[in-house]
């Protein structure tokens, strides 16, 4: 998921030049006169057109029960609106939802100190390393966890690591002491940070070895004729070279710092319980989906969404502070 | 590819080293130390795999003998068993038909719809192209919330219908924005002269821009298919009759809940095979499918397909 976002950029960017070109090039007939001219094109494109549309914008008037007492049974139009008591919960003390906030941020931090650069050390650690075949097949082997749904990863560290799994088999085989992580809510963090690492982290350096491609390699050709070594040269050539790039992955992060894999913690949650496992994700899930509390649940929803687009805007403002052109441009 | 390419490809890479003269020779211990960290990375991926994949082949001697746990080795005998068991009817049985039809008709109508939409905006003087394309970047840019679209599916009343895992997630908006940009990059010669032959927007599209576009439209096809494969949050959320499921809620209850598979689940009653392995043989068949297209997905990043989408 965060690989798609890493991918915005740069394909915004390209259409956004393309599609100024052609504005200021042609402008042929009036807008009649197009809609009869394209009517073939338009039929081509408005099924997703419609698609999109339906699934991504016409939600967003479902909001509106965040507001409202809604029931199932009465639907959105006949519930009677209530101001702004489902949002008690951001006043009123809401203990399940500060835990889930606090979860959320805490996941969010660790993650982002601890999965965030692992990418970046396995790209320089494949590039540097000489013959292209066996880099190939390393490749191949590492970014192919990210191909596999959550139930599948959580499926198999539970045969890997679980209390009948591989590895605590084998311990017991050999008279040694058992290690158990699974369901045990104080390593929740460590599971699902461990878990991230490995469906991802391979996935991730794809973006970090395009751009180590693109290093001019007459910089380094320089830098040995001056008498730097290869420490020196990923020092002062490689790293700052990548600098741009972590700055506008670190801050593409931010901005999606209150999702933090709804999949793979709903998956695990239930022999953990919920003060160690429940994030905003799976709150609005257990309270409006399964607890029938629909009105704060939506609100929930709604906050975290706004907040979410606001941390994107914000972020995009840092990146340009910083120089980086962002998800987009100004 | 051409004989003389193959020939070029060949030759570069039977050359002894790439190695630029500036460049000093590698240094053999840190070579050896990357060496094992990335090998030892790549065995924590391969391992599970492997475990999986013999204990699903494990005959009950074999598991008893690991004490019912996980093994690496099968045994002396490879045991079809437990996919005999999983796949003679039953709950999995017909998951695994849910998900392979969900897959194929999702994938050709995501395909059609997104190839349709992209090539609508990728026409830059076409009709109202502009704010269709700031919707679609909208839609990259947040996603409309779980329970508003909750309410949407039931509104539609399609809550426990197939089509709930379909109609949602038809068009990727990112994977519109990758088309269209693929669609401009072809050459406006084409268009130009077809157009002047009398080439409808239809025929330009069938019989010049989709066989040029048939990479991008592999790769995107491949991505909306591991995607529909993959499908367990909106199953979860829209889905409620177990006649219904698709294999990744059947992996949910019965591998990772580990709830237990009786004879009545699977439609064969007499002397079943160890639980541990028929759950294995699910995982097995759900990862499958993966594996499979897994190779064409990498032949296009080689490509360059996607990269280049990366680097724009």
């Amino acid at each position: 998921m965060s690989q798609s976002s890493l991918t915005r950029p740069v394909g915004e960017a390209v259409t956004t030049a393309s599609s100024a070109e052609a504005a200021k090039g042609h402008r042929h007939g009036t807008r009649l006169q197009r809609l009869s001219r394209d009517k073939l094109l338009i039929g081509i494109g408005l099924p997703g057109a419609i698609a999109l549309v339906l699934f991504q914008y016409v939600p967003l008037l479902g909001n509106v029960i965040a507001f409202q007492n809604y029931q199932p049974y009465l639907g959105i139009t006949e519930a009677p609106f209530i101001g702004l008591q489902n949002f008690s919960f951001l006043w009123g003390g809401n203990p399940t939802f500060y835990n889930a906030l606090l979860n959320t941020l805490i996941l969010t931090i660790i993650q982002t100190v601890l999965v965030f650069p692992v990418p970046l050390v396995l790209a320089l650690l494949l590039s540097s390393l000489a013959g292209e075949r066996l880099k190939r097949l390393l490749q191949s082997i590492l970014y192919m966890p990210h191909f596999l749904s959550w139930v599948i990863v959580v499926a198999l560290f539970q045969q890997m690591l679980g209390n009948a799994g591989m590895l605590n088999t084998f311990l017991i085989q050999h008279g040694l002491p058992q290690f158990h992580i699974i369901g045990v809510p104080d390593l929740f963090r460590v599971l699902i940070t461990t878990q991230a690492i490995w469906k991802d982290a391979g996935w991730g350096t794809i973006i970090f070895l395009a751009a180590i491609s693109q290093i001019d390699q007459e910089q380094y050709e320089a830098a040995a004729v001056d008498g730097a070594n290869s420490w020196r040269r990923l020092w002062h050539i490689t790293l700052p070279s990548l600098k741009g790039l972590f700055i506008l992955l670190l801050i593409l992060r931010l901005g999606n710092s209150l999702n933090v894999g709804f999949e793979q913690i709903i998956l695990q949650q239930g022999p953990v319980g919920l003060q160690a496992s429940e994030v905003l994700d799976t709150w609005v899930f257990n309270n409006g989906i399964i607890g029938g509390n629909w009105g704060m649940a939506a609100g929930v929803g709604l906050v975290k969404m706004v907040v979410g687009i606001g941390l994107v805007i914000g972020a995009n403002k840092l990146a340009h502070i910083f120089g980086e052109r962002g998800v987009y441009e100004k | 590819m051409t004989t003389l390419e193959q020939a070029a490809a060949e030759g570069t890479r039977t050359r002894t080293s790439k190695r630029p003269v500036w460049m000093e020779r590698p240094n053999p211990i840190l070579q050896v130390i990357k060496f094992i960290a990335l090998l030892i990375s790549a065995v924590l991926v391969i391992l599970p795999f492997w475990s999986v994949l013999a204990t699903s082949f494990a005959d009950r001697q074999t598991l008893n003998n690991a004490a019912g746990g996980m093994v690496m080795w099968p045994g002396r005998t490879l045991s079809l068993d437990a996919y005999k068991a999983v796949l003679s009817g039953g709950v999995v049985t017909r998951a695994l038909v849910i998900s392979i039809g969900i897959t194929f008709v999702g994938t050709i109508l995501s395909l059609a719809a997104t190839a349709g939409l992209a090539y609508w905006l990728s026409r830059s003087r076409s009709f109202a192209a502009k704010p269709i394309l700031l919707l679609v970047l909208g839609a990259v840019l947040f996603s409309p919330g779980l329970i508003p679209s909750y309410l949407l599916v039931k509104q539609l009343n399609l809550l426990d219908n197939w089509w709930s895992l379909i109609l949602p997630v038809l068009v990727n908006a990112f994977n519109v924005i990758v088309m269209r940009a693929f669609f401009q990059e072809l050459p406006a010669e084409l268009f130009e002269s077809a157009a002047i032959d009398g080439a409808s927007s239809l025929t330009i599209l069938t019989r010049i821009v989709l066989p040029l576009s048939k990479a991008v439209l592999a790769v995107i096809g491949l991505f909306y298919a591991v995607a529909y494969w993959n499908a367990f949050f909106n199953a979860l959320i829209y889905i409620q009759t177990a006649d219904k499921w698709p294999m990744a809620l059947v992996l949910r209850t019965y591998v990772v809940n580990q709830t237990s598979i009786g004879g009545e689940d699977i439609g064969s009653s007499a002397g079943l095979p160890p639980q541990l392995s028929m759950e294995m043989a699910i995982l097995v068949i759900a990862i499958l499918p993966i594996m499979i297209v897994y190779p064409f997905i990498q032949k296009h990043f080689a490509k360059g397909v996607m990269i280049g989408a990366v680097k724009g």
